[in-house]
């Protein structure tokens, strides 16, 4: 298996004697780059933060964070990886570490490097510094009553929200903010930046035979149908978001890995006038990136989605087809009235996504089916929105989400929509509220009466996160205060 | 000005000065403990088996665990050859035969690799018999679970001025704990040399204790222990008495098997194994006049010990002399004691009680100003301490006037009156959202209560081409303490910083040290670098003194160079020599290069079992004013704008102390409105199961919860007289400037009910808190509109079931 191996820092790296369940992180530190820091090992805190060479969307590179706590190693077969030490040295410090280092941005420094990739990642951002912003709609533009000006978003353009999957116990963040907002330009010669204008890496098939399973990338759609028809416990796995999780946390060793992430027939994104259809693959950055604004309702979910260390690997298929009744992007979908692209090697078929989940964690796709991608109808809702109620503004997982649209004709609601999340075993519809909804003019009356309906959609639980009692009561305000952001004009219009 | 606080002309201390260490951590280069054992590559990994029982007598069999391949031993406590015990107090078996709470090690297994290691300790087979077990603090009180000496604070007649006051209010509130989540978690390598010494390198904030634990567990003494510590990525008082276990079993293992043996908790491991900060149980009454000054207060703490003693004793005490935090308070009484719980050992975590003993007066605070009238502010105003009164274990409040020096200059600089009247402007319009600013102070008593931890030790070396190299006692975790330390012996040198390096901390060069904690690192061991300096600084002046021709006393070291009085012309010639060329001299003279450093804090007495005395040398003050926004929709809210003024004294480093007073306070914000310690209470399988064991479900606070505009300035011309170079200590006094965060969230709460109605808050206020606060305050809104009378509904006192003024149970 010497034939395999990932380019670390500029020098190659035989992928000897790895296991199909290392991680990079753990692999990285193995090589003694040990500036890749463990803090949680489930993609939550960034200490182990790396930048990829992914594809941009011209045929270029395109630096992208990642949590290595949360990839295979052997999917990094064949790419490249740069770490803190690469970056930089103690004597030649790259710009993002010096800025860090004058600003008091690090006090016990453990969290350091892993935030230092990911500024580095948006110092790289092509059209950072002309203003573009990273995000079509920054979500907090929703929680603004007055207009307050954007505190996410430095003058040199850096967007903070790169920082959001990086936790810091020591400084309460302020210093971090500010070398983040004293970034220039790269200079002329780096060679990060140069690297961006050359092709990334391509995709290699990848055979890892390991102590503990195999780790397969298959050259092809159809020879990953067939590994997926003949072994039917092998785990599929995309960004690997979830495979992280249950190979560090719970300890699950897969007998068969097969990586889809990077087939082309997952990675297509086509805006037709009938309907928006989104490759299953595609990151969920890169889908926020290229629909840039296309699906309103999606560019309110993409921000509260986890973290961009998170969406910069994991798919809209990987969170459909894991099936947690607390992802965030079914609600959404729902709320879309989406559909699932079901492709197996007998062929393809097309379910609607309200009726794609089955029970905990269960859904109608058959073993030796991939989610090849999702549809969106066309016209989209005129009022809608996306609320997700947890601890933590960004990087958390939902206590309760709601997707939400409305189809208005005279003021008067013609179509409802709204999906549900951390309310049942399931992402759910909420068709008892959608019935009240139809055909009542959008008044706080109607809000009101069609909010305590919503309030007993749904069979919530207490835990860790929320009361059963909190949930119900965040399902009735969401709509609440989606009436409120959406008043109508004296004309019957939303204003 | 004392000897200790004076600085020489063109210090050193005083001068923004990045860490240490920044560009080594930006880049990686820093090295944590487990990075050691990356390289060490042959080292063996520990793994625990944990208890899946809260409370039970357990039976291993560990044959099963030495089937897996690449398993090498595994350890039980019939492998110990000192004493059983990874505690000081003798509560703490390293090996239990009965399990204390769900998640305790019982066994260690000792892997090739760590998978070897975690499959080992998962075919280990456990027998348990189960115990009844307590969880909760109610459930302790129910039971009388406690442990260790309960303890009282007491001044004048708090029962007869209670029951004459005009206005009495009670209250019963339990307050949740915290988590220190320092990014790196528990780690120590040990390795056994060729003479017999047992290193360990350990992630410790107290590395005497530690190599003190690991000789009694292997049965040698502490001459044959050497613990390094090399920095710590964090340790926020979890690495004071934690790590000891660790480094035992790893040296343990290093013993049995003449291999490095490594041992990381995972981030589960870690939440589930180790202690946090006490959750209390608050039981309080407190009388005030017509004019809103305090009378009296009574009040019963319990604090959750989890299942050993640990250091809850002086957590406790911490918190009973802290209950007054910046405020007179003519009759007290406060009774504090610790309840025994099947959980993990609750320990220190910065502020080490102080901040639950504040929350009792900033609660009564916060809770009596709408039901007396007066706003919140100028209550606390009223109430601060004034110059001449004491607390009420007998401490005079030495220098009480910056509280008020304090309070004002923050309450212009944040513009709080104006804001407060926009704010009103703007809850008027705005019918769902609702915004508050609130202020709140800081008093906080800085020394270890256990009076022998107040010293400390620093060893010196200069070198004969004037580079210099210190020791020291303290340890890094974060706080720019080696930083500190640089710059000190830069100062008292008078050498550049560049000129001086900073040895990692090992109990071999200094011994006996205390823990770095209770803010003192930089007040104590910068007394003990100061002081070996200094012994070097006269030697060398007497050499210097010759080569000058002026009298030694006579001589001055500044900027690497050393000269006669009168200013030093800088580069143009002129009788002075470079502070290598005098080292060189005095060393060619048999002059002794290096010193040994020894400081101890003057003026300290407590009484412990009377709680009377000065236990500390001084006091640390600060305010702070935070601007929330709290959305009736969802409970959340945004920390739109926090102003702080912190006395630190004269900072020794303005951009240590400023991350120190911003990071604190963060920190004290996660603890008061987001942070949430969970546990399966229930009778079922799980119960006693930490719910929150994992960075998914416990969360800290990230960028989006720092305050939008964060304005924090240190206090001018501040010099404490009785601290090195003027300084004060700032680890802990900011984390409870975050008190404005919650009181600005109560006072939102507030206005979306009636005037004049309390608002009671949980603590954490999470979202759903609040938002149970907020459909409180919106039911008495309704009440109050659909009363014909529009009487007011608010009376003087809570309601519910009366409440004896001071339980006797305790």
């Amino acid at each position: 298996m010497d034939h395999i191996g990932v380019m670390v820092n500029g020098r190659r790296h035989p992928l000897q004697g790895v296991s199909a369940h290392s991680t990079a992180l753990d692999w990285l530190r193995g090589i003694g780059l040990t500036g890749c820091k463990e803090g949680c090992a489930e993609g939550e805190c960034g200490a182990c933060a790396v930048l990829l060479a992914m594809p941009d969307d011209h045929g270029g590179t395109r630096w992208t964070a990642v949590n290595a706590c949360l990839v295979p190693v052997a999917a990094l077969d064949g790419q490249e990886v740069v770490t803190a030490e690469g970056l930089g040295s103690p004597e030649a410090p790259h710009p993002v570490q010096a800025r860090l280092a004058e600003a008091g941005g690090s006090q016990c420094g453990y969290c350091t490097p892993g935030f230092a990739c990911s500024m580095a990642g948006e110092f790289y951002r092509a059209g950072r510094a002309a203003g573009d912003a990273a995000e079509p709609q920054p979500a907090d533009a929703e929680d603004t009553v007055d207009g307050r000006a954007d505190a996410h978003h430095g003058p040199n353009g850096f967007d903070l929200h790169a920082l959001s999957g990086n936790l810091c116990r020591c400084t309460g963040y302020r210093p971090i903010r500010d070398a983040a907002y004293a970034l220039g330009e790269p200079e002329a010669g780096d060679p990060l930046a140069d690297r961006r204008s050359r092709p990334a890496p391509d995709v290699v098939a990848t055979r890892l035979d390991g102590p503990d399973g195999r780790f397969v990338r298959p050259a092809s759609l159809d020879e990953a149908l067939g590994l997926m028809r003949d072994e039917p416990d092998a785990m599929v796995v995309a960004g690997t978001t979830d495979w992280g999780v249950d190979v560090n946390l719970r300890g699950r060793r897969a007998p068969l890995s097969i990586a889809i992430e990077r087939l082309p027939e997952l990675r297509t994104l086509d805006l037709g006038d009938a309907g928006i259809e989104i490759g299953a693959a595609l990151a969920l950055s890169e889908v926020e990136r290229r629909l840039d604004g296309a699906v309103p309702l999606l560019a309110e979910l993409f921000p509260r989605f986890a973290s961009p260390l998170i969406r910069n690997r994991a798919t809209i298929g990987g969170n459909l087809g894991t099936a947690s009744p607390i992802g965030d992007t079914a609600p959404a979908l729902l709320a879309l009235e989406a559909r699932v692209v079901l492709v197996s090697a007998a062929g393809e078929r097309e379910v609607d996504l309200a009726d794609y989940f089955t029970g905990y964690r269960e859904t109608v796709r058959r073993p030796d089916e991939l989610i090849r991608a999702v549809r969106i109808p066309l016209p989209l809702a005129g009022i809608f929105a996306f609320h997700k109620v947890a601890k933590r503004r960004f990087d958390d997982i939902s206590s309760v989400a709601v997707g939400l649209a409305l189809d208005l004709d005279d003021g008067v609601i013609a179509g409802a929509r709204i999906g549900l999340g951390g309310v049942a075993a399931t992402p759910i519809r909420a068709r008892a509220t959608e019935a009240v909804l139809v055909g009542r003019p959008w008044t706080l009356e109607t809000a009101r009466d069609a909010a305590s309906v919503l309030g007993t959609e749904g069979t919530p639980m207490s835990d860790h996160r929320a009361s059963a009692e909190y949930r119900s009561l965040m399902l009735g305000t969401a709509l609440l205060k989606l009436h409120r952001s959406t008043p109508l004009t004296p004309e019957g219009v939303p204003a | 000005m004392s000897e200790l606080a004076a600085r020489p002309i063109d210090p050193v201390v005083g001068r923004p000065t990045p860490h240490e260490s920044g560009a080594l951590h930006a880049t990686g280069h820093a090295v944590y403990t487990d990075d050691l054992a990356a390289r060490a590559g042959d080292a063996l990994t520990a793994w625990p088996v944990q208890s899946e029982q809260a409370h039970a007598l357990v039976t291993l069999d560990v044959a099963p665990a030495l089937e897996v391949p690449g398993v090498v031993r595994v350890l039980t406590a019939a492998d110990v050859p000192g004493v059983n015990d990874a505690g000081v107090k003798h509560d703490e078996p390293l090996f239990p035969g009965e399990a204390m709470f769900h998640g305790h090690a019982l066994a260690w297994v000792l892997g090739e690799t760590a998978e070897a290691a975690r499959l080992g300790a998962a075919a280990v087979r456990v027998e348990y018999e189960t115990l009844p077990s307590v969880i909760t603090v109610p459930e302790a009180i129910e039971a009388g679970s406690f442990q260790g000496i309960p303890r009282t604070i007491r001044r004048g007649d708090p029962e007869a001025a209670l029951a004459t006051a005009p206005h009495v209010f009670e209250g019963v509130i339990e307050i949740g704990g915290q988590e220190h989540f320092y990014l790196e978690t528990h780690a120590s390598l040990a390795r056994v040399d060729s003479e017999g010494q047992v290193f360990v390198d350990c992630s410790t904030q107290h590395p005497s204790e530690t190599q003190e634990i690991v000789a009694h567990v292997l049965g040698l003494p502490n001459n044959r222990v050497t613990v390094q510590a090399l920095r710590m990525g964090g340790g926020f008082g979890g690495k004071e008495m934690q790590p000891h276990g660790f480094a035992a079993i790893a040296a343990l293992g290093a013993m049995l098997t003449g291999r490095a043996v490594r041992l990381r908790l995972n981030r589960t491991q870690d939440l589930t194994m180790t202690g946090k900060r006490h959750p209390f149980h608050i039981v309080w009454t407190a009388g005030f006049d017509d004019d809103g000054r305090i009378v009296a207060l009574a009040t019963t703490l319990t604090s959750d010990g989890g299942w050993s003693l640990d250091l809850s004793e002086p957590v406790m005490g911490r918190a009973l002399c802290h209950v007054d935090n910046a405020y007179w308070i003519p009759h007290f009484v406060a009774q504090g004691r610790v309840a025994k719980t099947n959980k993990t050992s609750q320990t220190a975590f910065r502020g080490f009680g102080g901040p639950q003993g504040m929350f009792v007066i900033e609660e009564v605070l916060g809770h009596a100003a709408p039901a007396l009238g007066i706003d919140p502010a100028s209550l606390r105003e009223r109430n601060l301490y004034r110059p001449g009164q004491t607390t009420p274990y007998g401490q005079p409040v030495r220098h009480a006037e910056r509280l008020r020096t304090i309070w004002e200059e923050l309450r212009r600089s944040s513009d709080f009156d104006a804001r407060r009247a926009r704010i009103a402007a703007f809850n008027h319009e705005h019918d769902d959202v609702k915004r508050a600013l609130a202020i709140t102070p800081v008093k906080f008593g800085i020394s270890f209560t256990l009076t022998a931890y107040n010293q400390a030790g620093a060893l010196v070396h200069v070198y004969k081409d004037g580079s210099v190299l210190v020791n020291h006692g303290g340890t890094e975790m974060g706080q720019g303490l080696h930083t500190k330390m640089l710059q000190v012996a830069a100062t008292a040198l008078g050498v550049p910083l560049e000129t001086v390096r900073l040895a990692p901390t090992r109990t071999d060069k200094v011994p006996n040290t205390s823990a770095t904690a209770a803010s003192s690192g930089a007040d104590l061991n910068g007394g003990a670098v100061k002081h070996a300096c200094e012994q070097i600084r006269d030697r060398m002046a007497a050499v210097a003194g010759r080569m000058l021709g002026v009298d030694q006393r006579d001589v001055r070291f500044s900027g690497g160079r050393v000269a006669g009085l009168g200013p030093v012309p800088m580069g143009t010639g002129g009788p002075w020599f470079t502070f290598a060329q005098v080292a060189d001299a005095a060393y060619h003279q048999r002059v002794q290069l290096w010193a040994a450093g020894f400081y101890r804090t003057e003026g300290l007495h407590w009484d412990t079992e009377r709680m009377q005395g000065e236990p500390f040398k001084y006091f640390a003050y600060g305010a702070a004013a935070t601007e929330v926004e709290v959305d009736g929709f969802t409970g959340a809210h945004r920390m739109l704008r926090v102003d702080i003024l912190h006395d630190v004294g004269d900072s020794l480093s303005p951009i240590i102390d400023l991350g120190q007073v911003e990071g604190a306070f963060v920190q004290g914000a996660g603890w008061l409105t987001l942070e949430e310690l969970r546990w399966d209470t229930t009778d079922g399988p799980g119960r006693g199961r930490l719910l929150t064991q994992s960075a998914s479900t416990y969360k800290l606070p990230s960028f989006s919860e720092m305050p939008e505009e964060f304005n924090v300035r240190l206090l001018e011309h501040a010099a404490e007289d009785g601290a090195v170079y003027g300084s004060k200590a700032v680890g802990e006094p900011p984390l409870m400037l975050a008190f404005s965060v919650r009181e600005a969230i109560r006072e939102a709460v507030g206005a979306f009910g009636p005037e004049g109605r309390s608002v009671e808050l949980g603590s954490p206020a999470t979202g759903e808190a609040t938002f149970r606060a907020i459909l409180a305050a919106r039911r008495d809104e309704d009440d109050r509109t659909d009363a014909a009378s529009g009487a007011t509904t608010a009376t003087g006192a809570t309601t519910g079931a009366p409440r004896p003024l001071v339980p006797s149970d305790s």
